[in-house]
């Protein structure tokens, strides 16, 4: 028999000469919050928790986007951009002479390309204020991995809309997708691994800087 | 007659058996392994007993002051985060269904996973134990001609000892998690599932990076930050080279087939990302079945690991997505004694464990002993019950017998576990299961006292007189609430140390009296009476 076959029969084995009780699963849990997601208590619930991560918040309007990305890009000489971002975003990220560099599923930046590039603007999909959680699930407009991952400085626009206050409404939506490629970001990379002092950026991006439109 | 936590070194004579005998796999020649010995064979089963292994940490005052802060300090941010959260036990009691009904479907699951996996691209293995894994990775590595992977800090590929295995046959498994680095230029064994360098400080360290980073930066500073820094750069070519990557997996979602990794430092999304090739070893028991469960443990997980409300980084992913991360997958579904121990109707439930550590951080024995202690890389209190069970060590010939008696029993690893599992109950069952595997010859007192303490144990009315006994331990205690003159045989245990006194009130009071005043159970925390384990992990942090 092969190793398949044998570990599925020992397994079966194992329960057959005595069952597992198969609990019914409550879910009692808080499914929602008492807050309607996007609402000025989420909203402040969430730039706490971000800056408790060592994250920057800025809050704006539709027309403000623009400026607070090239705000945050200040100093920077190259900014990465998946192929669906809004136009009108990377051409915020290019301005004061920066290099806009796009990348794609189709067209992949190298390894080499994005370590050489200082920064990345990406869209997300939604946010969790209960524990300070921004998500991504690969869409056009937030590109694929590793871009979020390799330049030092990330900037992420989240709509206030899509802030959630509790983790199970956040998987309700993600479920729409369940295979995508899923990342959840709380805050910038960080370590506690020496007598547990919390250091900011390890391997990932250094720097996390949120624009939250409402 | 000499004993340790009262578990008596004559029975091996009894029996017949030397006390320490080299067991097939452990190498080196001291009683217990220790830095600088080369790396046992054998991870789940590295050096001797219980006892032994203890006996050499306690004499090891650095690292019990490391360890001692280190687990105050997690054990105050945990609880701070926990209180948080109104849900805490409506999450565990979820948590703790959910993995009961994944364990009663396993094998539909498991081929759920198998078929949701293959059908996004991905190819999946089934090894059935360390030797078996090791090839298959092996042979993957093979076939891409590589001399160099990248590694995500996962316990099941320490657990096969695959970086050894690999080693041997000329392939370098670097170490990506700043931790596991530190453990591995160290050559040290990790002490911690969650924070394996915790029994380091800084200064020794910077001793390790000096010594064995080859592009260490000069002049390093005793700095944590500096430390991490120089981490960095040394394994930013790696991750940019890397040709393949192997991990773990947090949680694998059968109705998806989606894996996950929850980590902090971006080291996991490098190797998850980076590479052309990922392979995921992963036990069978690491499942769920639908993705809305996973809102549970994101949500237990973190808190009760490191007391963050959430890690900085989660990864999910299911196969191959095309033109984003590695383009090829291997799944590697791992049983290595896990089959085994789930026939035991009563100790399968360690089973349920997710890896969280919040165990170990309450337990007064690991907190004055340490991780080294336990000799295998599953330490503390889930250690106690799932090495002897993985491993089928019940005869008094294997050193890991005695891990089920490393244990105080007083509870806080039983109340601290986000997914509710009864520790304390798991580890009196296995000494009663020890007591019988070993009958024959003249009954020792440990047997007598075994056949005792299980009868008492197995009764509910008989526990709770036994537990009214244990509070005159109280006046023994006297003002400091410390037993420092006991008799035997505790009296082995505190030779070395003071014990806690027993708590003022048992559970069972706590919980008789919450449930005649018609309070949830669940509302403990707004009550000033605290239950006898979260009393008397408070009291170690004093
Ligand atoms: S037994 Fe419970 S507390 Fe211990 S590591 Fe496992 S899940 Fe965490």
């Amino acid at each position: 028999m092969g190793a398949r076959e044998d570990i599925l029969a020992a397994v079966r084995g194992a329960l057959k000469d005595s069952p597992y009780p198969t609990p019914e699963v409550e879910r009692n849990y808080r499914m929602e919050g008492t807050d309607a997601p996007g609402s000025e208590p989420v909203i402040a619930d969430m730039i706490e928790k971000l800056e408790d991560y060592n994250a920057v918040v800025v809050r704006t309007n539709e027309a403000g986007i623009e400026d607070v990305i090239a705000d945050f890009l200040k100093g920077l000489n190259s900014v990465v951009v998946p192929h669906g971002l809004k136009d009108s975003w990377k051409e915020a990220a290019g301005r004061d002479g920066r290099t806009v560099r796009e990348d794609s599923r189709e067209a992949n930046l190298t390894h080499k390309e994005l370590d050489e590039t200082d920064a990345v603007v990406t869209a997300s999909r939604v946010a969790i204020s209960l524990s300070g959680t921004i998500i991504l699930d690969g869409e056009p407009d937030q590109g694929r991995r590793a871009i979020t991952l390799v330049p030092d400085t990330h900037v992420v626009v989240l709509r206030a809309s899509d802030v959630y206050p509790t983790v199970p409404q956040a998987v309700r939506i993600l479920s729409e997708n369940p295979t995508r490629p899923t990342t959840w970001i709380a805050g910038p990379s960080a370590t506690a691994d020496i007598e547990l002092v919390r250091v900011a950026g390890v391997h990932g991006p250094r720097n996390l800087r949120v624009v939250i439109v409402d | 007659m000499s004993t340790f936590l009262g578990i008596p070194k004559v029975l091996s004579k009894i029996t017949g058996a030397p006390a320490t005998k080299a067991e097939p796999g452990v190498r080196g020649t001291h009683h217990q392994w220790v830095n600088g010995d080369p790396i046992p064979e054998n991870t789940l089963r590295w050096g001797a007993s219980f006892p032994e292994g203890a006996e050499v940490t306690l004499k090891n005052t650095q690292m019990r002051k490391n360890l001692g802060y280190a687990t105050t300090t997690i054990r105050n941010k945990r609880n701070a985060r926990v209180e948080e959260m109104p849900d805490w036990q409506d999450l565990r009691n979820a948590a703790s269904q959910i993995k009961s009904s994944t364990m009663s479907r396993l094998p539909e699951l498991l081929v759920q996973m198998e078929e949701n996996v293959k059908a996004h691209g991905g190819i999946v293995h089934w090894a059935r134990d360390a030797k078996e894994a090791n090839e298959i990775i092996y042979s993957i590595l093979q076939e891409k001609q590589v001399t160099e992977v990248v590694k995500v800090k996962s316990m099941v590929t320490q657990e096969i000892n695959m970086n050894e295995y690999l080693a041997e046959r000329g392939i370098d498994a670097f170490e990506t998690d700043l931790a596991e680095l530190i453990v591995q230029l160290g050559k040290d064994m990790p002490s911690h599932i969650v924070v394996p360098a915790i029994h380091r400080n800084r200064a020794e360290i910077k001793e390790i990076f000096e010594r064995e980073m080859e592009d260490a930066p000069e002049h390093l500073e005793a700095d944590p930050r500096a430390l991490a820094m120089a981490a960095r750069a040394h394994l930013r070519a790696k991750f940019l080279k890397a040709k393949v990557a192997i991990s773990g997996s947090n949680m694998m979602v059968a109705d998806t087939g989606a894996l996950s990794v929850y980590e902090s430092e971006g080291n996991g999304r490098m190797c998850l990302t980076l590479p052309e090739t990922l392979i995921s070893v992963v036990g069978i028991e690491k499942m769920v079945p639908s993705y809305e469960d996973i809102e549970v443990f994101s949500q237990l997980l973190p808190r009760s690991a490191t007391g963050e409300r959430m890690n900085p980084y989660t990864s999910f992913w299911t196969g191959v997505t095309p033109g984003d991360g590695p383009q090829e997958f291997h799944l590697i579904l791992l049983d290595n004694g896990r089959s085994k121990t789930l026939a035991n109707a009563v100790g399968r439930e360690a089973l349920n464990c997710i890896r969280c550590g919040a165990c170990m951080n309450v337990c007064p024995v690991y907190e004055h002993v340490g991780g080294h202690a336990y000799n295998s890389v599953y330490p503390g209190p889930i250690g106690a019950i799932l090495t002897p069970q993985l491993l089928d060590g019940r005869d008094h010939h294997d050193p890991v017998h005695t891990l089920p008696y490393a244990s105080t029993l007083c509870g806080a690893c039983g109340d601290a576990c986000p997914v509710k599992i009864d520790i304390p109950g798991i580890l009196v069952h296995l000494r009663h299961e020890i007591t019988e595997r070993n009958r024959g010859g003249i009954p020792s007192g440990w047997d007598i006292g075994m056949k005792v303490s299980s009868k008492v144990m197995g009764n509910g009315k008989l526990w709770g007189t036994a537990e009214k006994a244990a509070k005159l331990g109280r006046i023994v205690a006297g003002k400091d609430e410390r037993i420092s003159n006991v008799p035997w045989p505790v009296s082995a245990w505190t030779r070395n140390k003071d014990i806690p006194a027993p708590p003022a009130r048992s559970f069972r009071d706590w919980l008789a009296d919450e449930e005649k005043a018609g309070h949830e159970p669940t509302k403990a925390k707004a009550t000033p009476a605290k239950p006898a384990g979260a009393h008397a992990a408070k009291k170690e942090e004093n």
